[in-house]
């Protein structure tokens, strides 16, 4: 059972190091929203899942994990909707090209 | 082995700290800003689970809902701020 906790452990962490990582590296706003929803998505479930496995191997079996895990899928796409509509209000520049008119 | 997974994950957290720090002191734009704001909580989070994990005490999750929680608040509260120029209408 430690084994599958430490692996989850390391991928988790690896993901929020490469969300972040392309949070700095990505060209435009757009592009750089992906990062940090990866990391609440994968990341933030994978050290969940490990903690749970933790936790119930030594009998206590808990139900606050899941109401994090729950609480945070459940508004990381609400914020990063905001955000993307914030930038589009605020007509934040794009690596896109524009997209083409139909019909002339 | 339990421990060195946990030193590793540390030393990544970190590291993913400093990355989301560096782009809200750069950030060219105050979107960029608040989204660098949202990714260091969600770090938070994570920090705090592992540490749980790591101390072997559940005491932590109550204090990780409460930060996501508020980050979830506040991010809304910005992006809102940024969309409409004031928070209340």
């Amino acid at each position: 059972m430690d084994w599958i906790v430490a692996a989850l452990i390391v991928l988790g962490t690896a993901f929020a190091l490469i969300g972040s990582l392309g949070l700095l590296r990505m060209g435009d706003f757009y592009l750089r929203l992906h990062g940090p929803t990866k990391i609440t998505t994968f990341g933030l479930g994978c050290l969940l899942l490990a903690s749970v496995l933790h936790f119930a191997s030594r009998g206590r079996f808990g139900l606050h994990e899941i109401l994090v895990s729950l609480f945070l899928f459940i508004t990381a796409p609400v914020s990063a909707h905001l955000l993307a509509k914030a930038a589009l209000h605020l007509h934040l520049p794009s690596q896109a090209s524009p997209p083409r008119r139909q019909g002339g | 082995m339990m421990q060195w997974a946990v030193i590793a994950g540390f030393a990544m957290l970190t590291l993913a700290f400093v990355l989301a720090f560096v782009r809200l002191l750069r950030g060219p734009h105050a979107p960029d800003r608040v989204l660098a704001l949202d990714t260091l909580y969600v770090d938070t989070v994570a920090l705090l689970i592992l540490l749980g994990v790591h101390l072997d005490s559940s005491l932590y999750f109550e204090a990780a809902l409460l930060i996501a929680l508020v980050g979830f608040v506040s991010t809304v509260a910005l992006s809102r701020y940024l969309l409409r120029g004031r928070l209340f209408d």
